[in-house]
């Protein structure tokens, strides 16, 4: 800044319509100005139409009873909730099939494109028929014949395909048994958490003392071991409470125990397969754009081939897959909205129900539009502090 | 240049505050454009479907085809745009279609909340049950714990939460918003229950049961769980064009009240009658009061026919459909059919 001023009083002095700063902020008023004019403009009017045309408009709507059931509810609800419990039904839903996407398409992807690296004819040969297959032709056709083979193919619930009497298979959905509700499973989960993150903790641990001494320490099988004995020790310390809810036909369906719904799994199946084929060609441009020195250094220090992928491979390869692996994490969870071609109960089912039932549109895309983008934006800002902190340290 | 760039972006604004979106009057604009845009279902056998040739019949389509008559004399002049349950009232709120003729249920929300107009009631349906006859099911009472086939948005889904509220029973929907894939899942099995008005329900079993399965496969269940008053809606703002949408309707049922139909109209002319006289126009003022052609009953009549002859033809004996007239006979042979008096 200081040197820019010392500069412009050397030169003769200009007018202010010539001068390159003044025009610059000039331009940037006016676009601001238009751009809220506009905004102005839109806004005032459509306000003042809804008006003439006597249309409700407000947010009065959320406190009103909704009226409508929802097939597959993660919280309890029923019509006599308001509309904003069933918009957080359908929110939730969202979520569910979001988060357990991501997490399957990456397993399933990164195999993929590992396979497709392999020398292995064969395998490396599958795995670019999956990838070629899934991601050429559009999700909801996929969508489309998952449900079909789910609703078509499978039997009534009379006549439901049944495992070990317990585990039924119908076009209703795969029924099985759980254990019976009991308050010990809410200290479970939160002794699940605080294991998680001490697993974390020593994981670190084990970490720097390597760093520190050469010693490794077996960090992956004491995670684990806490992962697994901790809410096994509440549980038995509980009780050990083994009543279970058995799935049975009573009437037109199977009551008792849990079910996976038909439209559930075909939405999950479809993102799953069609997002994981994209994940593949991600990964496998991350690991080929190595130098091919990496993996015949690995080679020479005595690393399996597997060692190599796991120590010196897909570490640094994370860096490349990083950045796209978030724009397909994030059309995961858009995508999810095409649930409503196959009647999955999410987001935009709830809304577009709510829609109709109060004629309040406005305000209702408003809020889908905001959930959608409060997912959007925090998947970004994770993914963003992931990469930041993967990324190459210069020293 | 500061100066200039505001001025300029003052004008564009004043040029866009003047072009206001909001259009006045819905009939000044129809008949400048010469077509009527007309909303209907996306396909109901007997109510809206096209055939093969992107033609649209129907006890729906015929109202559209009716309100056109009176408009421009030709019944033809519309557009149909058909539209889902969901999609229908946003349509018309945003102007995109000038009515709707679309198996809609008239109900207090909608008159006020929703911005909207009925007109007069084309069709007194109430929602019914259907289910394979295999199951053994005899009465909608039975239903406790069944998966039901329901479409989104609708008075349907609503009265089927209350209904089953009031029984103190449970159910779980399925809800998918295309018409075709909610058939396709009740005809797979995936529900039980297929839930919709009753005049829905026997055109489904009639025109749309896939191979192997015959329509006798399926039972309707007695009960009736609802009143559903299916009329024509206009957007609030624009009495006039209300006005004749809603004396369209009530012509057809004059016409037929009093024997006026496509085949008798033109000897209807010479009638002495003077209530068929000013009906039909003879003795003038009606379409000139409605601000129409003064022949507009007459066009009606000659190209789409009275509501009997509509009915008989799209839903009734005529068609595959067989239902009978029930509530929609005329009130002067036991049904609800009641027009205002044209006069």
């Amino acid at each position: 800044m200081a040197v820019e001023s010392i500069g412009s009083q050397q030169h003769p002095k200009i007018a202010p319509w010539n001068d390159p700063v003044i025009r610059g902020w000039v331009f940037q008023v006016v676009v601001v100005g238009l751009v809220g004019l506009l905004a102005w403009y839109l806004v005032s009017n459509t306000v003042e139409n809804l008006a003439r045309q006597k249309i409700a408009s407000g947010y009065a709507y959320l406190s009103h009873e909704a009226g409508f059931e929802i097939g597959d509810s993660m919280i309890s609800y029923s019509p006599a909730d308001t509309y904003a419990r069933a918009i957080l039904v359908g929110m939730l839903n969202t979520l569910k099939v979001a988060v357990l996407g991501i997490i399957l398409s990456t397993i399933l992807g990164t195999l993929i494109g590992i396979g497709r690296l392999s020398p292995n004819w064969l395998l490396a040969k599958i795995c670019e028929s999956y990838v070629e297959a899934f991601r050429n032709v559009p999700l909801l056709l996929w969508l489309f014949l998952f449900y079909k083979i789910i609703s078509e193919a499978f039997p009534g619930p009379r006549q439901a395909i049944s495992f070990l009497g317990s585990i039924f298979l119908s076009n209703r959905g795969l029924y099985f048994p759980v254990p019976a509700a009991n308050p010990v499973h809410a200290w479970m989960g939160l002794g699940l958490l605080v294991a998680i993150a001490a697993a974390f903790a020593v994981h670190r641990w084990g970490r720097k003392r390597q760093e520190a001494t050469g010693e490794p320490f077996p960090s992956i099988w004491t995670g684990a071991g806490l992962i697994v004995g901790v809410p096994l020790l509440i549980w038995l310390a509980g009780g050990a409470p083994h009543q279970m809810s058995w799935p049975a036909l009573r009437g037109f369906n199977f009551v008792g125990g849990t079910v996976i719904q038909p439209e559930f799994t075909a939405l999950l199946l479809g993102l799953v397969v069609y997002t994981s084929a994209f994940i593949a060609e991600i990964v496998r441009s991350g690991i080929l754009a190595l130098n091919k020195g990496q993996s015949e250094a690995a080679a020479a220090l005595g690393l399996s081939r597997a060692q190599a992928m796991r120590l010196v491979l897909l570490p640094q390869a994370l860096r490349l897959i990083v950045p796209p692996m978030t724009s397909q994490y994030l059309n995961i969870t858009k995508n999810s909205s095409l649930a409503i071609a196959i009647g999955y109960p999410d987001l935009v089912a709830s809304v577009n129900v709510t829609i109709n039932q109060t004629g309040q549109a406005i305000e209702n895309i408003v809020i889908i539009m905001v959930a959608y983008l409060s997912v959007s934006l925090s998947i970004s800002a994770f993914m963003n502090w992931y990469n930041k902190r993967i990324a190459l340290r210069e020293r | 240049m500061h100066k200039a760039s505001l001025a300029a972006a003052f004008g564009l604004a004043a040029v866009f505050a003047s072009g206001n979106a909001w259009a006045g009057k819905d009939l000044d604009a129809i008949k400048a454009r010469g077509n009527l845009i007309c909303g209907v279902p996306t396909g109901i056998a007997g109510f809206a479907s096209a055939d093969s040739q992107g033609k649209w019949t129907g006890l729906d389509v015929d109202v559209c085809r009716a309100v056109s008559a009176s408009l421009f004399g030709d019944s033809e002049k519309v557009k149909y745009v058909p539209l889902t349950s969901q999609q229908r009232f946003t349509a018309l709120q945003s102007g995109e279609v000038d009515m709707l003729s679309n198996n809609t249920t008239a109900t207090l929300t909608r008159d006020t909340a929703l911005g909207l107009d009925f007109t007069a009631i084309t069709y007194y349906d109430g929602q019914g049950f259907m289910v394979p006859k295999k199951l053994g099911v005899k009465s909608a009472k039975e239903l406790n714990g069944a998966t039901v086939c329901v479409a989104p948005g609708t008075t349907t889904e609503l009265n089927l939460a209350d209904y089953f509220r009031a029984n103190k029973m449970s159910f779980k929907p399925v809800v998918i918003e295309k018409v075709e894939e909610i058939r396709a899942a009740f005809f797979s099995g995936r529900c039980d229950v297929y839930t919709t008005d009753s005049s829905g329900l026997y055109a489904t079993r009639a025109a749309n049961v896939p191979a192997p399965l015959k329509p006798d496969d399926f039972v309707v269940l007695p009960e009736i769980i609802s009143k559903e008053p299916l009329a024509p809606a206009v957007r609030h703002g624009d009495q006039q064009f209300a006005d004749i949408v809603r004396w369209t309707q009530y012509a057809m049922l004059e016409a037929e009240e009093y024997g006026i139909s496509s085949k008798t109209v033109d000897e209807m002319l010479k009638s002495e009658n003077p209530t068929i006289k000013r009906i039909l126009g003879v003795t003038p003022g009606m379409g000139k009061a409605l601000g129409v052609d003064e022949k507009w009953v007459y066009n009606i009549v000659k190209q789409v026919g009275n509501y009997g002859e509509s009915f008989e033809r799209n839903v009734g004996s005529g068609s595959i459909l067989k239902i009978d007239r029930g509530l929609n006979r005329l009130w002067t042979k036991g049904g609800l059919q009641y027009a205002e008096p044209i006069r």
